[in-house]
């Protein structure tokens, strides 16, 4: 299959270091302390975060120190047709997992002792990429819920394709069975899915940390953009 | 920009689903034109002011015309390649070639995603006429942009896109217009022929009567087939043709469980060699019927040339002859299943190489003229041909391309594509076979070569550090090859131990360290399968840096190597057997000629000579225990020629000589193999490549034991242990005696084949040629593919890498494995092809007289094996056209043609003297002769 063209197209018309369109909005449910909805092209992920609170459940409370981030990750029945059911539960847990270790590193726990953060996270569309769309959503969703964070949490993918890496995989890119490389920017590398050569890894690797800079640009475009919208409306 | 496609799927559920793809607009795509003012030019390919804008039709069809140099300036749009893709992935990958093609101006412009461009598809729009208006829509965008810098015109065979074309202010003409207005005629030779759909030549072939008698039966149907198919009353199959009697074909289908013969032209309904073909079955009473038949249809025998004498039952004729048929007890052959062709599902066109019938030149010139293409392969029909220019072609082996076949013709249709050369010129007959073959003899490209590693290469200190890789420098390896040997696979060492035992190894060029799965070197390489030998040129499989330098292990210079090493008994019984990753430094690459001559020179004592004793005396071992165990010493009659070096002609032909040094060699190799296979089957059960050897059928071999009856032999042929000491017995008067049993029986066998280890049961691995339960091929990756597969599973058994993607996708693997048998034939063909292209060559000023032996009894003579020269060829009693003229009778007990008068005879393998001549029947069209003396 060719997934890149010789003139260097990917089969959606983007070259091979270019990100899908970004849509970002925070402040999307009214009910959540924080909100936000993260578009890449077709794959859509909406975040909401209550807290910090009083803990709910006493038993979960580990260490008193430092506040409990609980995430729980689901997909809407519509949002991949009907690609990749049987799978869905190991992949839920591990996905909400990987999250949720994500953002604990992120948030700055020890500010907020006795209390726990829940974050929820519902993909509406999946079209490849939900893992990084999802860190980003929830990112954008703490930061509106005005939680403490060390640095923004942002995610993208890239993968290695027709002897090319390729920067933010769409579905059909991403089941490909190329090898792909989620990079999670301030935490830490996450996960890779099939083996690459050393050079191949650092060269994708790179391309995603390029991705990655691009989208904290956006996200903190958006956020600057709403403090404006809220310093005007203060002032008014 | 960006545009959302959504469109509706059907499930395999039958549920439909809606699928939403994006698509994003670009402005940054450029029209090519180096002298537009707008775009960025850089990678401009267009330097005339015509520009000529492709259809997807004149593609797919006119592939042959568009490589032609006169045509250039091209647009070739996205789409036309999209859906060229997907009709035909050959004509994809030449039209990818010239757009690639530096010497060409061919300029790929990405209309689908250009923002002015993009055209989204209509509600009930077919995606044919989605297309046709896309095409349109780029054309005019050009016409636009260019203004009045250039001209552009659209080139469509299409009706009725032409005529919206048009409507829509579009110049556009049809692919026959346009080659004449550039005013070269020779090209209309070049043009498919038309179909149904196609616009009609203005010049088209009027001598056809519209109304002529069908020759054949329709197809049926594209929905009828499907239908026929569910319902089981057609079945689908592959159609291969009888190489040796194209009236015969066989289709294997999967519905049936059992091979069905297709009897006759008219049954196998204009179907190819290759065709994927729907047939039905013959009611069961026209089984038998169909078969007498065909075979007196089989008039052209293919026992009129001389030919390279078989080397397996794959390069003899299926059915041997008319006379077992129906000679043999009435019950022997059971009918098989026959059939006819009711449609053709997916074509197996290709170009053939071939030439002209002869014909005379029609009064006056420069008109066209009506002839038919012969093919040298044989399986393939005549093909009718219009030609401008008949005179310059019919002394010329040409390629020619099918593009239709109608009921009403006998024939095919297709055109001519280009000359080769001139017939009997060896440089073009060599092509000829290469491309008959199906040998990719290109140059390997930019992007192949890209993934060697820099020259010159050496040994880097990485290597040496490398664990997994042991520093075997310090032992005494050495090569022995056929003289003159540049791609050195294996080399050797032998250091006894102080317990008496031996340490043997065997050293294979580390191939895969310089090879990895998924770069377009090794996609290459497993496209190819093998090198090809031929007798004046070999066709690498690897480029030639890795094949004569890098992975050569050459003497005195620093290799990497996959080593085997086993620890032996002076009995030559293994102790223990390891495998690693090694460096090693040759101290000798030796001839079969240099290593014999030293292990007989008493005198020679050094260390090379004394381990090659050494290894000789395990090899005796080792081969005499295999032979016990019921190895066969098959026998084949390879020949050598001696070529001018200069002038490329054979000088001088004979049997090539087999010492005890590559008996050793082969010896080793061969245990190499088995130990390699063992590893890799213990550790991947599934996914291992090994290679069998069928047990042949009695009835394979019928024709050795019908011969060896004739001359008062018995045979024992229960087991290949019978065989072998059946053969060993079999000595007659002459030295040759044996041999030629030995040959002959070799020929009754198939060869062995390479399969994945999942996909036959352990029973059937066995290896019947060599009496081994168990063997692959380890020892040469430079020159086959097959054993770069297998170095890649030795590597994975011994956690060295892991296992690539590949192993774990049966039918990828299969389908693998199905490929290199291919390859692997037809390297073998070609190499025979070559060698009886120089036989005749050198008997072509030499008319010579030689010993021959009568090897099967014909009507009216007999075949004969020339053994000096390795070929076999029919002698004549009676003038040919005088078939069973009444002076001769044969005697089939016997083996025998007697003389009525009962004044001569001649009985099977009886020695003859024949002489031999090269005679011109026709012009251009030299063969070899035999006659008696
Ligand atoms: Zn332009």
């Amino acid at each position: 299959m060719e997934y890149v063209s010789p003139e260097g197209l990917r089969l959606d018309g983007r070259r091979f270091n270019e990100m899908r369109q970004i849509v970002a909005e925070i402040g999307v449910v009214s009910k959540a302390d924080g909100s936000a909805v993260f578009e890449m092209g077709n794959t859509k992920v909406i975040a909401a975060v209550y807290g910090p609170r009083e803990i709910q459940n006493k038993s979960q409370q580990l260490k008193h120190d430092r506040a409990l981030v609980l995430c729980e990750y689901s997909m809407a029945q519509f949002s991949t047709g009907d690609r990749r059911r049987q799978k869905q539960d190991r992949r839920t847990t591990e996905l909400s997992l990987v999250i949720r270790q994500t953002m604990e590193a992120c948030i700055l726990t020890e500010l907020m002792p006795h209390s726990q953060i829940d974050i929820f996270l519902q993909v509406l569309q999946a079209d490849g990429g939900t893992r990084s769309a999802c860190i980003n959503a929830a990112t954008l969703a703490l930061a509106d819920a005005g939680i403490p964070m060390r640095d923004l949490a942002v995610s993208c993918s890239a993968g290695y394709l027709n002897s090319t890496p390729l920067l933010d995989l769409n579905y059909v890119e991403d089941s490909a069975g190329g090898a792909d490389v989620t990079v999670g920017i301030l935490p830490k590398t996450d996960k890779m899915d099939a083996k690459l050569p050393m050079e191949t890894f650092e060269t994708v690797f790179a391309l995603a940390s390029e991705g990655c800079k691009a989208i904290a640009e956006r996200i903190r475009e958006v956020l600057e953009e709403n403090t404006k919208q809220l310093e005007y409306r203060r002032a008014a | 920009m960006l545009q959302s496609k959504v469109f509706n799927k059907k499930t395999r559920g039958g549920r439909i689903q809606k699928q939403v793809r994006e698509v994003y607009l670009r402005d940054d795509i450029y029209c090519g034109a180096f002298a537009c003012k707008s775009c960025d030019t850089s990678a401009a390919r267009l330097s005339s002011p015509k520009i000529i804008v492709l259809d997807t039709n004149v593609v797919l069809h006119q592939i042959d015309l568009l490589e032609n140099q006169a045509i250039d300036n091209v647009v070739v749009l996205s789409v036309v390649l999209d859906e060229v893709k997907n009709r035909n992935r050959s004509v994809y990958n030449r039209i990818r070639a010239l757009c690639s093609n530096p010497a060409k101006q061919f300029y790929v412009f990405s209309n689908h995603v250009h923002k002015d461009t993009y055209v989204q598809a209509m509600e009930r729009e077919s995606a044919n006429d989605h297309n046709d208006r896309a095409i349109r829509v780029a054309t005019l965008w050009y016409q636009k942009h260019l203004g009045g810098t250039s001209q552009v015109l659209l080139v469509t065979n299409d009706r009725e896109n032409k005529r919206k074309a048009t409507e829509e202010g579009i110049s556009a003409e049809t692919i026959e217009a346009y080659v004449k207005s550039i005013g070269q005629p020779d090209l209309l030779d070049l043009l498919a022929q038309p179909t149904a759909e196609d616009i009609t030549m203005e010049d088209a072939d009027d001598s056809r009567p519209s109304k002529r008698k069908l020759v054949y039966l329709e197809h049926k149907p594209m929905s009828e087939i499907t239908a026929g198919l569910h319902r089981g009353i057609y079945h689908q199959g592959k159609l291969r043709v009888n190489r040796f009697n194209p009236f015969e074909a066989y289709v294997g289908s999967e519905s049936i469980g059992e091979e069905i013969i297709i009897y006759g032209r008219s049954n196998m309904n204009r179907a190819f060699d290759g065709d994927i073909v729907a047939i039905e079955l013959l009611p069961r009473d026209q089984w038998q019927e169909e078969k007498a038949l065909s075979i007196a249809e089989e008039d052209e025998d293919e026992d009129d040339t001389v030919h390279l004498a078989p080397n397996s039952a794959d390069d003899a004729p299926r059915i041997s002859s008319l006379a077992q048929e129906t000679s043999g007890d009435k019950n022997a052959v059971p009918a098989r299943p026959s059939g006819r062709v009711v449609g053709v599902i997916r074509r197996n066109w290709h170009s053939y190489c071939g030439s002209l019938e002869p014909m005379s030149l029609p009064a006056g010139s420069g008109g066209t003229a009506h002839a038919l293409f012969v093919s040298k392969d044989r399986r393939i029909p005549k093909i009718r041909i219009n030609t401008r220019q008949l005179q310059n072609l019919l002394n010329m082996r040409i390629v020619v391309a099918v593009d239709s076949w109608d009921r009403q013709s006998r024939y095919p249709s297709g055109h001519y594509v280009r000359p080769i050369g001139k017939i009997g010129d060896r440089e073009t007959e060599t092509e000829v076979v290469l491309i008959e073959n199906d040998v990719d003899y290109s140059p390997f490209s930019s992007q192949v070569l890209a993934c060697l590693p820099p020259l010159p290469w050496s040994v880097s200190s990485e290597d040496v550090s490398n664990p997994v890789r042991q520093d075997l420098r310090h032992l005494l390896v050495f090569s022995v090859d056929p003289p003159g040997c540049k791609d050195i696979d294996d080399a050797l060492h032998c250091t006894s131990l102080p317990n008496g035992n031996f340490e043997v190894g065997v050293h294979i060029a580390d191939v895969t360290n310089f090879v990895h799965p998924g770069t377009p070197l090794d996609d290459e390489a497993s496209k190819r399968g093998t090198s090809v030998y031929l007798v004046d040129r070999r066709i690498d499989m690897l480029p030639k840096p890795l094949t004569e330098d890098i992975c050569s292990l050459r003497a005195d210079v620093e290799r990497l190597a996959f080593s085997v090493i086993w620890e032996m008994s002076p009995e030559a019984e293994i102790i223990s057997t390891r495998f690693t990753k090694s460096i090693i430094k040759s101290s000798a690459a030796l001839s079969y000629v240099e290593a014999q001559a030293r292990m007989d020179d008493s005198r020679l004592t050094d260390t090379v000579t004394t381990d090659l004793r050494n290894m000789n005396t395990l090899a005796k071992i080792m081969r005499q225990r295999r032979i016990d165990r019921g190895a066969l010493t098959l026998a084949s009659a390879e020949v050598k020629f001696q070529i001018d070096t200069e002038t490329h002609d054979p000088l001088d032909i004979g049997m090539y000589q087999i010492r005890e040094a590559n008996q050793m060699v082969e010896e080793f190799m061969l245990a190499a193999n088995v130990s390699v296979a063992e590893q890799i089957l213990n550790q991947f059960s599934s996914c291992s490549l090994l290679r069998r050897h069928p047990t042949p059928t009695r009835e394979m071999l019928e024709p050795l034991l019908r011969t060896a009856a004739a001359i008062g032999l018995t045979l024992d042929v229960s087991s290949s242990k019978a065989l072998a000491d059946s053969l060993d017995r079999a000595v007659g008067e002459d030295p040759y005696f044996n041999k030629l049993i030995r040959i002959l029986a070799t020929r009754c066998m198939t060869q062995a084949v390479y399969f994945c280890s999942g996909d036959l049961t352990p029973p059937e691995y066995h290896h019947y040629g060599l009496a081994a339960p168990l063997y692959t091929h380890f020892t040469s990756p430079i020159r086959r593919y097959a054993d770069v597969f297998v170095h890649r599973l030795l590597a994975a058994s011994l956690g060295i890498y892991k296992l690539p993607t590949v192993f774990q996708d049966r039918p990828q693997l299969t389908s693998v494995a199905d490929n290199l048998n291919y390859r692997h034939r037809n390297a073998q063909m070609a190499s025979r092809a070559s060698v009886e292209l120089h036989t005749l060559i050198y008997f072509r000023n030499r008319p010579t007289d030689a010993e021959a032996r009568v090897v099967k009894i014909r009507s009216n003579g007999f075949i004969v094996f020339v053994p000096k020269y390795g070929i076999e060829g029919p002698v004549y009693l009676t003038a040919k056209g005088e078939k069973g003229a009444g002076d001769w009778y044969v005697d089939e007990e016997k083996q025998k043609i007697v003389k009525m008068d009962g004044s001569l005879s001649y009985s099977v393998l009886q020695t003859v003297k024949i002489h031999m001549e090269v005679v011109e029947p026709q012009p251009n069209r030299p063969k070899l002769q035999l006659t008696l003396l």
